[in-house]
C-alpha cells in the first residue's frame, strides 16, 4: 500500500462495513400471546417452530443477557440420539432428524457434521451396558452398533487402544449419524428466522417477577417493565429454579457448574467424537481446529458459570491417557455453564401448577442436542395446550407417580 | 484452589471434600402418613437457590466427618461452617 505515511489513518477506516444485523433489537410491547423466558437455544427454537408450524408470531423471547450467551455458548456441541429408554430415544431421535434438515429449514449454515460418536467401554460392565443400549437403540430405529477395539482404531486412529493402560478400551458403541454443529450459528439461524416471522427477541431484559390471577399468570415483570402474556414458557435451563421460586412452586432440579475447554488450533487429527463415561471425558475437534473437551459437573450447586480447576485437571488426565497425541497440545480457554440436573437425569417438560405456564428444564448436561426437537415439541405443547407425545413422559408429575425415565449412567455418559 | 474450613480440622483444599446437598432435610417423623406428593418432595425435591444455601459437606479425604456450611451459590464463598447438630443459621 502506498500513500502519505505522515498522516495517521483514522482507526477503522479500512474496515468493511458492519454486516447486516440478523435480527432487530425491538422495545418490548405491552402484551404478547406467548412470552418465552430464556433466549438460548431452546427458547429460540421454540419461537421458530411456533411461527413456522403454528403461525403464532405475537411472541416475545426475553433474555436477561445477550441472545444465546448462556449454555448455548458454553456447550460442547455434541449431537446424538443413542439413549437407552424408549422415551428418551424418541425425543432425541426426533431432534436428530430435525438436525438433518435444519440448515435448509433455517436457510443458514450451521456446520452440522455427522462424523459419528464413539462411546467407549472400559470394563466388562461397560461392555454389557453398551451392548444392551445398542440393542435397545436398534429396536427404536436408532443407528447404533457395537464395535470392537480394532474397529475403534479404524474409526479414530488416535485413540489409545493398547491393552496396558489403566482403563483399556474394550470396545465402543458407534452412532454414525451423530456429530457436532456450530452452536453459535445454530442460535443465530433460529433467531434470524424467528425475527423474520415478526417475533420480538428482547435482550437485556431480566424477569424479576410474575403477576398472577389464581391459576394463571397474566404478566411477566421484567427489568424493562411489565409485559402481559397469554401463555408463558420457561426455557431458562440453570436459572429455572430462580423463576419457579418467584412463581411459588418447586421443580426437582439442582443447578451445577459444568466446565468445558478448548485447545489451541490444530491440524485435523480427530475425525469423530469420542466419549468415555468411565474415565469421563468427551472430545471432538471443531471445524476451526480446536479440540473441544468436556467432562462431568462440579459437585456443588453453583450459579457462577465457573468451576474448580481440579475438575479440569482430572479431565485432562483422562484425555491424555486416551489420546497420547494430545500431551503436547496447549489449553487455550476454559469456561463454565450452569446445568439444571434432575433426579433421573431426564428433562422436565410440560405442565406446571399454572394453567398457562409451560416448563422446559432439567436437560442437565445434554440440552444442546435436543434444541430443534424440544423447540418443535414445546411449540406444539403451547399451541395445543397439551403436551406433545414426545414430551408427555417427561412431565413434572412423574416424581409423584414414580414413572421416572432413569437415564443415569445408561445414556452413554453420566449426567 | 478454594480452601474449605472443616470445623474439626481447619482449612483444607477443596479436593478433600465431598458435597452432600441441602442440609437440614430431616427424615419424616411418620413416613407412612405421607401421601405420594409429600413423599416425592422428601425424596426428590431440594431447594436450589441462587445465593446463600445451607448445605452438607463431608471431609471425605480427612477426618471423614460431616458438617454443614452456609455458602453463596453465586460467588461460591463460604460464609460459615458448623457442626451438624447445630441449628440452621438464619439466612437473610
Amino acid at each position: 500500500m502506498t500513500g502519505d505515511i505522515t498522516r495517521p489513518r483514522t482507526p477503522g477506516a479500512d474496515l468493511p462495513d458492519h454486516p447486516d444485523f440478523l435480527w432487530r433489537n425491538p422495545e418490548p410491547k405491552k402484551s404478547y400471546d406467548v412470552v418465552i423466558v430464556g433466549g438460548g437455544g431452546h427458547g429460540l427454537a421454540t419461537a421458530h417452530y411456533l411461527a413456522k408450524n403454528h403461525g403464532i408470531t405475537n411472541v416475545a423471547v426475553l433474555e436477561k443477557g445477550w441472545l444465546a450467551g448462556g449454555n448455548m455458548a458454553r456447550n460442547t456441541t455434541i449431537i446424538r440420539s443413542n439413549y437407552l429408554w424408549d422415551e428418551s430415544s424418541a425425543i432425541y431421535e426426533h431432534s436428530l432428524k430435525l438436525w438433518e434438515g435444519l440448515e435448509e429449514d433455517l436457510g443458514y449454515p450451521i456446520l452440522f457434521s455427522q462424523r459419528g460418536v464413539l462411546n467407549l467401554a472400559h470394563t466388562l460392565q461397560d461392555v454389557r451396558d453398551s451392548i444392551r443400549r445398542v440393542e435397545a437403540n436398534k429396536l427404536n430405529g436408532v443407528d447404533a452398533e457395537w464395535v470392537e477395539p480394532d474397529e475403534v482404531r479404524k474409526i479414530c486412529p488416535i485413540v489409545n487402544t493398547s491393552a496396558d493402560i489403566r482403563y483399556p478400551v474394550m470396545g465402543a458403541t458407534y452412532q454414525p449419524r451423530a456429530g457436532i454443529a456450530k452452536h453459535d450459528y445454530v442460535a443465530w439461524g433460529f433467531a434470524r428466522r424467528a425475527d423474520e416471522a415478526g417475533i420480538d427477541l428482547i435482550q437485556d431484559c431480566e424477569v424479576t417477577g410474575f403477576t398472577t390471577d389464581g391459576n394463571r399468570v397474566t404478566g411477566v415483570q421484567t427489568s424493562r417493565g411489565t409485559i402481559a402474556a397469554g401463555t408463558v414458557a420457561l426455557c431458562a435451563a440453570g436459572h429455572t429454579s430462580v423463576l419457579t421460586d418467584m412463581l411459588g412452586f418447586r421443580v426437582p432440579v439442582q443447578s451445577h457448574p459444568l466446565q468445558a475447554l478448548v485447545s489451541e488450533l490444530l491440524e485435523p487429527v480427530h475425525p469423530t467424537v469420542v466419549m468415555s463415561n468411565a474415565v469421563h471425558v468427551y472430545v471432538s475437534q471443531a471445524h476451526k481446529g480446536e479440540l473441544v473437551m468436556g467432562a462431568g459437573v462440579d459437585s456443588y450447586n453453583g450459579y457462577g458459570q465457573r468451576g474448580a480447576f481440579h475438575i479440569i485437571e482430572r479431565q485432562m488426565a483422562a484425555a491424555v491417557e486416551l489420546f497420547p497425541v494430545f500431551a503436547r497440545a496447549h489449553l487455550l480457554r476454559t469456561w463454565g455453564g450452569i446445568v439444571d440436573t434432575s433426579p433421573d437425569a431426564s428433562p422436565i417438560v410440560g405442565r406446571t401448577p399454572y394453567d398457562n405456564v409451560y416448563l422446559n428444564c432439567g436437560w442437565g448436561t445434554g440440552g444442546f442436542k435436543a434444541t430443534p426437537g424440544i423447540g418443535d415439541a414445546m411449540a406444539h405443547t403451547i399451541a395445543h395446550g397439551e403436551p406433545h407425545p414426545y414430551v408427555a413422559p417427561f412431565a413434572l408429575d412423574r416424581f409423584v407417580s414414580g414413572a421416572l425415565v432413569d437415564e443415569h449412567g445408561a445414556a452413554a455418559v453420566a449426567h | 484452589m478454594q480452601l474449605i474450613e472443616c470445623p474439626w480440622c481447619g482449612p483444607r483444599e477443596e479436593v478433600e471434600f465431598h458435597y452432600g446437598g441441602q442440609a437440614h432435610v430431616a427424615y419424616p417423623e411418620d413416613p407412612a402418613a405421607l401421601d405420594d406428593e409429600q413423599w416425592a418432595h422428601y425424596v426428590f425435591y431440594r431447594d436450589n437457590p441462587k445465593g446463600r444455601f445451607a448445605e452438607r459437606w463431608s471431609h471425605a479425604a480427612g477426618c471423614r466427618r460431616w458438617f454443614n456450611a452456609v455458602r453463596d451459590t453465586a460467588t461460591y464463598r463460604f460464609e460459615s461452617v458448623y457442626h451438624p447438630d447445630q441449628p440452621k443459621p438464619v439466612i437473610p
